[in-house]
């Protein structure tokens, strides 16, 4: 009997030693689907017969004795900003609706693979531009905790499909936190390796210089399997590093932090934090005392115009990167009726076709492009970026690793937010500032808080290419956090099925 | 006073390619007039003797060599085309336009 419940490291293990077939495995995940993806809406596309077909590949060789990867036969919800071959790829967009890539990303190349079986597409924020889902066209995902929440975003149907066992490991993108942010919400690890990190050919670019990469899973040891499956160089991007691949999954294992120094950064854990996230955060602390890490305090005074320089700069790319959705080789086009030139149809296309924050971004990115306004905007948001850089820089001179909470608040009701953008933009208030220095993080769950009942997640962060030692603190924490609980937390969550 | 007008907005609708309805004019510089004012806090800090970071990788001319390599099809290029007529993509005239 394939058990969904299990870690996605269990389940490989299982198929590799022909306990259950991946073909059983994939199956049960796609029932699950089934059945809880009314409530949830985690999908816009299920490859019900793709996903099969994946998996009987892997069952055939298995039968021939062949060796496989970690995670062989084990599936995958794979966001829908993602090119995969032949399958309906929208990135939440009305303007990409029934497109069918004609080539596969490398992330997607890598998964195939290593045996990894892709169940389908997750919603997302339109191109990945809000922290809820609530601006993807195809309606919002509903967070498994509580279904009047959202589960964050951008990659709010990846997350919730892990949460909600309908994958037991996921891949998302973060440009602002977009991986870290819904992991919190739901419970579940996320990474944002380092910029670089991992190849984006074939990802649909949102802003150029702080898009990434990055695995959901609802262990650390199966993010990092799932992270190093994903991660290296790729000469089809031209900015991914080439470098070894830190050693993710050894230091996931690795269960000790002791000597480590912990930077507390003093500007995100006080005021403005819910006090339930503030608790479990300080809990998460003294835990890892306990097991031989050193706590200092860190300062990083220009955090506080992170969030405004992101703001015109994420815009700013975005402006350009979208100008690509022109109707003119593929997606949506409307109002050509032989008489129309291209212009005007490229504009009744992109206003039929993009949604309302996307549709802002790109005119506040115009905006803050344009002559006249550049040195404010745009060139002053560069300059922060350089100071952010700095404040990390002096910040890991004194300690190994940092950490913050993820988000101030757990998860947010569906409406909450969605009439105001700044509020919006106020959640990614922690997450931000790692994207603007390219370094990497992790959203480790680490407890639920006291007024709502919801997860709380502690984000770690490494200096670029160290994403191994965010690893090593997050083992050791969830080891320590599953003795004192007894029972990993998202025990703690509503069933949903009927199993 | 305002950091943005209806007419400034109009302007970037045009220059961005994006037709909108006076409705959505009159939505969209009531909203960026309040992101403006949140996010013009940057101007504050960046001070002259600053260096500007536009990338967070110091990386310049990642050249590869110059190969022909398999590539998509002419079919599969043009498998996502809105209008197509032969071997090629079929678009609105762009010159000769009342």
């Amino acid at each position: 009997m394939a058990d969904i419940f299990a870690t996605a490291s269990e389940m490989a293990s299982a198929v590799a030693k022909k306990e259950i077939s991946s073909v059983e495995l994939t199956q049960a995940h796609l029932d699950r689907i089934k059945e809880t993806d009314g409530k949830v809406h985690s999908f816009l596309f299920v490859d019900e017969s793709g996903a099969l077909e994946q998996a009987k590949a892997v069952d055939a060789k298995i039968a021939k004795g062949e060796s496989l990867s970690p995670l062989a036969g084990v599936p995958l919800a794979l966001k829908d900003i993602l090119a995969q071959e032949g399958i309906p790829t929208t990135a939440g967009s009305k303007i990409l609706e029934g497109w069918r890539p004609p080539y596969d990303a490398t992330v997607v190349t890598k998964l195939k693979e290593a045996g990894v079986v892709i169940l389908g597409k997750t919603n997302m924020d339109e191109f990945a531009m809000g922290s809820s889902t609530e601006n993807s066209a195809y309606g919002t995902t509903q967070n498994p905790w509580d279904l009047t929440r959202t589960p964050g975003g951008s990659s709010g149907g990846s997350a919730a499909a892990v949460a909600a066992f309908q994958a037991p490991i996921a891949i998302g993108t973060d440009t602002g936190g977009s991986i870290r942010q819904p992991a919190a919400l739901t419970g579940i690890v996320g990474v944002k390796p380092t910029y670089g990190g991992v190849s984006r050919y074939g990802v649909i670019a949102y802003s150029s210089s702080l898009d990434q990469v990055g695995p959901f899973a609802r262990t650390v040891l199966d993010t990092a399997l799932l992270h190093e499956a994903i991660a290296g160089h790729d000469e089809r991007d031209s900015t991914s590093i080439n470098a070894p691949v830190p050693q993710v999954v050894a230091a996931a294992k690795r269960g000790d932090v002791k000597g480590m120094k912990i930077g507390v950064i003093k500007e995100l854990s006080g005021a403005g934090f819910q006090a339930g996230v503030l608790a479990r955060f300080n809990e998460s602390l003294e835990l890892l005392v306990a097991q031989g890490a050193e706590i200092v305090e860190v300062s990083c005074p220009n955090f506080e115009y992170a969030l405004a320089a992101y703001y015109l700069i994420a815009p700013s790319e975005a402006s350009s990167n979208l100008a690509r959705f022109d109707s003119m080789r593929y997606g949506l086009r409307v109002g050509d009726d032989g008489k129309r030139g291209a212009e005007e149809v490229m504009s009744i296309t992109r206003d039929a076709g993009f949604g309302k924050e996307v549709k802002r971004r790109i005119i506040l990115g115009t905006y803050a492009l344009s002559s006249g306004y550049y040195d404010a905007y745009y060139g002053s948001a560069q300059k922060v970026r350089t100071l952010v850089k700095q404040d990390f820089e002096a910040a890991f001179s004194k300690a190994d690793v940092l950490v913050s909470p993820v988000t101030p608040t757990t998860a947010f009701k569906i409406g909450e937010k969605s009439n105001d953008p700044v509020a919006m933009y106020l959640s990614d208030i922690a997450t931000i500032p790692v994207n603007m220095a390219g370094i990497g993080g992790m959203s480790l769950p680490v407890g639920l808080a006291d007024e709502d009942g919801l997860p709380v997640g502690l984000q770690i962060l490494a200096p670029v290419m160290q994403d191994d030692r965010f690893y090593r603190v997050g083992g050791t924490l969830e080891a320590a956090l599953l003795s004192k609980w007894g029972k990993p937390i998202l025990a703690n969550a509503p069933k949903l099925g009927a199993k | 006073m305002a950091e943005i007008s209806r007419e400034d907005v109009a302007h970037l609708a045009k220059l961005a390619r994006i037709e909108m309805t006076p409705d959505e004019l009159d939505h969209m510089a009531s909203e960026l007039d309040s992101i403006l004012g949140a996010v013009k806090a940057v101007s504050k800090v960046a001070t002259s003797d600053i260096a500007p970071t536009s990338h967070p990788l110091e990386m310049t001319n990642i050249f590869r060599p110059d190969v022909v390599k398999p590539s998509l099809t002419n079919k599969q290029a043009l498998s996502g085309a809105p209008a197509k007529d032969e071997e090629r993509f079929k678009v609105p005239q762009i010159l000769g336009e009342e």
